[in-house]
């Protein structure tokens, strides 16, 4: 009867659930992110200035805003993301927590997962709340505008699980930045090539629900598979430095 | 033959500029590929030669035979 | 069959081996290449519809079925890397990522010639230049981490994970940008379709393929002794083969 109970005692110890792990992930990081508010409007700054770049630099005719306005949001969302990859795990590998993540009983690719969750309610959901404004800027019409931010829902969190990879493989290094982007951005074409292909499609009336799906199953691709590998680059790099 | 003179081998009815500038270019980044590849494994000799016989010269003309570990003296470096 | 994979393990193993091939590669590579391009460029008859440009098909082809299929082969090699840790395997993707570097390059630069006389312009987004394209970038990326992780062993299994995630993202990446280009371009034929090609085309085409392929064994050889000769440059297999060859 002791001993029963003593491995009772000993299994309540050990036993915290993934799924509360994972909440207590979310939390932290996002309790951590409003700690340091100003870096949150970052991203924000940076679509809105690289959206007025392409006015500025090619032309502020509505006709070419109209056609070109899908992509350079979608290309501005892009690259605000890749930006603020950054901020995905070296914060915490600076101060020795990634390491503690790392050696947490619970599967590290599920923590992976919940960091990332909190990345992009952080960065790519205000970005797809902002993309109606700037989508008026560029003079995209109404139905335009509420698909470009559907594929942005969809897309950026793809975005982040991806970085997230990239973000993994690079931490730590010089010129860590620069080389994450060389990494990221060609695995970021598809998820580029439909999403600004489905607000065309819409433009020209057709039905936007295959490209809709296509990006769900991106979507899904990435959620089951991005942060294994993005586990397995996390402990090479925790190893390496 | 294809071409029924020399001259018409080069020209190719006007695409000749395209097509030989693609073969030229071609075999001239192959075979640069192919000398510098080889170039590099005669350096990396060159370098494991001077580094043994560097090591030979410091242990001395006695030492060079008869060393009875496996590997050379290991430095201890930092990569 | 197993004692194979075990000496696959091993450096010196493999140096060995790989001078006894490249003697072999290189000779049948040249006369297979050289056949098949003299064949194509002054004894295959002209295309109907391109005339004598097409003849850029016989390099184009090649450099491209290689590009593609280097990265390939570095993908089984950086999966041999996580899975069984063999030293070789890396050696094999730092060897090779360079030589596919440069055979997506001349695809490129011949598929972008091509075009010129083809289409009027020098460069055209279509879907196999633009997917060409990024293999590029990939390729790229794998030799700038390869170089920016200063530790062997973490940047093995570094850019072994970085191909893969590469390589499950090529078919993704072709599809989406074939799908792009029919948005983009009405239905016209693409640069390299040719639904029949009479035997005198594509055996010169296949003759070139082989060839080019024995000579990417060769220089694969070639620098996987260099990154070898590098790695074991303080064992004694080493010295003794460097120094005996010193007379």
């Amino acid at each position: 009867m002791n001993a029963e109970t003593q491995v009772q005692v000993r299994q309540r110890k050990s036993g915290v659930s993934v799924l509360t792990a994972m909440k207590a992930t979310f939390v932290r990081d996002m309790k951590v992110a409003f700690l340091q508010r100003q870096d949150l409007l970052n991203p924000l700054l940076f679509f809105i200035m690289v959206v007025t770049l392409f006015p500025l630099g090619v032309s502020p005719e509505v006709s070419f805003l109209r056609d070109a306005g899908a992509g350079i949001l979608w290309v501005a969302a892009l690259l605000s993301v890749l930006l603020s990859l950054d901020h995905l795990f070296r914060h915490d590998f600076e101060d020795g927590t990634l390491e503690q993540l790392v050696l947490q009983p619970q599967p590290l690719f599920l923590l992976i997962l919940a960091k990332t969750l909190a990345h992009w309610v952080l960065t790519g959901l205000p970005l797809v709340l902002l993309a109606p404004v700037l989508g008026v800027m560029v003079h995209l019409d109404g139905n335009s505008i509420a698909v470009l931010c559907l594929t942005l829902l969809i897309g950026t969190p793809v975005l982040s699980l991806i970085g997230s990879i990239g973000a993994a493989l690079t931490l730590g290094l010089r010129s860590a930045g620069i080389l994450l982007s060389l990494l990221i951005i060609p695995l970021y074409i598809p998820v580029l090539i439909f999403g600004t292909g489905s607000v065309a499609a819409a433009a020209d009336g057709a039905p936007i629900a295959p490209y809709v799906a296509l990006m769900g199953a991106f979507l899904v691709l990435a959620v089951t598979l991005a942060p294994f590998a993005s586990a397995a680059a996390l402990r090479i790099s925790l190893s390496n430095g | 033959m294809a071409f029924d003179s020399f001259g018409a081998f080069l020209s190719m009815a006007g695409h000749g500029p395209y097509v030989w500038a693609c073969y030229i270019t071609f075999f001239v980044v192959l075979v640069q590929l192919m000398v510098w590849s080889y170039r590099r494994r005669t350096a990396a000799m060159e370098s494991c030669r001077r580094g043994f016989e560097l090591q030979e010269g410091e242990k001395g003309p006695a030492a060079s035979s008869g060393a009875s570990a496996s590997f050379s003296r290991v430095t201890v470096s930092q990569d | 069959m197993w004692q194979f994979f075990h000496k696959l393990g091993s450096p010196k193993w493999f140096y060995g081996i790989a001078a006894r091939f490249m003697p072999w590669l290189l000779a049948g590579g040249i006369l297979l290449l050289m056949s098949g391009v003299i064949w194509g460029l002054a004894f295959a008859p002209k295309d109907y519809l391109q005339g004598d440009s097409y003849r850029i098909i016989f390099i184009h082809v090649p450099a491209a079925f290689l590009a593609q299929s280097a990265y390939m082969m570095m993908a089984a090699a950086g999966l041999v890397t996580l899975v069984w840790r063999m030293k070789l395997a890396d050696v094999f993707v730092r060897a090779v990522a360079p030589v596919g570097f440069m055979f997506t390059f001349l695809s490129l630069f011949t598929g972008a010639v091509w075009g010129k006389p083809t289409w009027g312009t020098w460069w055209v987004w279509d879907a196999r230049l633009t997917s060409m394209l990024i293999l590029l970038f990939l390729y790229g990326g794998v030799i700038a981490l390869g170089k920016a992780i200063s530790d062997e062993k973490s940047s093995a299994r570094a850019v072994a994970v970085l191909v893969l995630v590469g390589v499950v993202n090529i078919p993704i990446i072709k599809y989406s940008v074939e799908w792009w280009n029919t948005l983009h371009q009405p239905a016209t034929f693409k640069l390299t379709e040719k639904p029949s090609m009479p035997a005198e085309m594509w055996v010169p085409l296949l003759l070139s393929v082989l060839g080019l392929y024995l000579l990417f064994g060769w220089i694969a050889c070639l620098r996987m002794q260099t990154e070898i000769l590098f790695r074991e440059r303080r064992t004694r297999w080493v010295r003794d083969m460097v120094m005996a060859d010193r007379s």
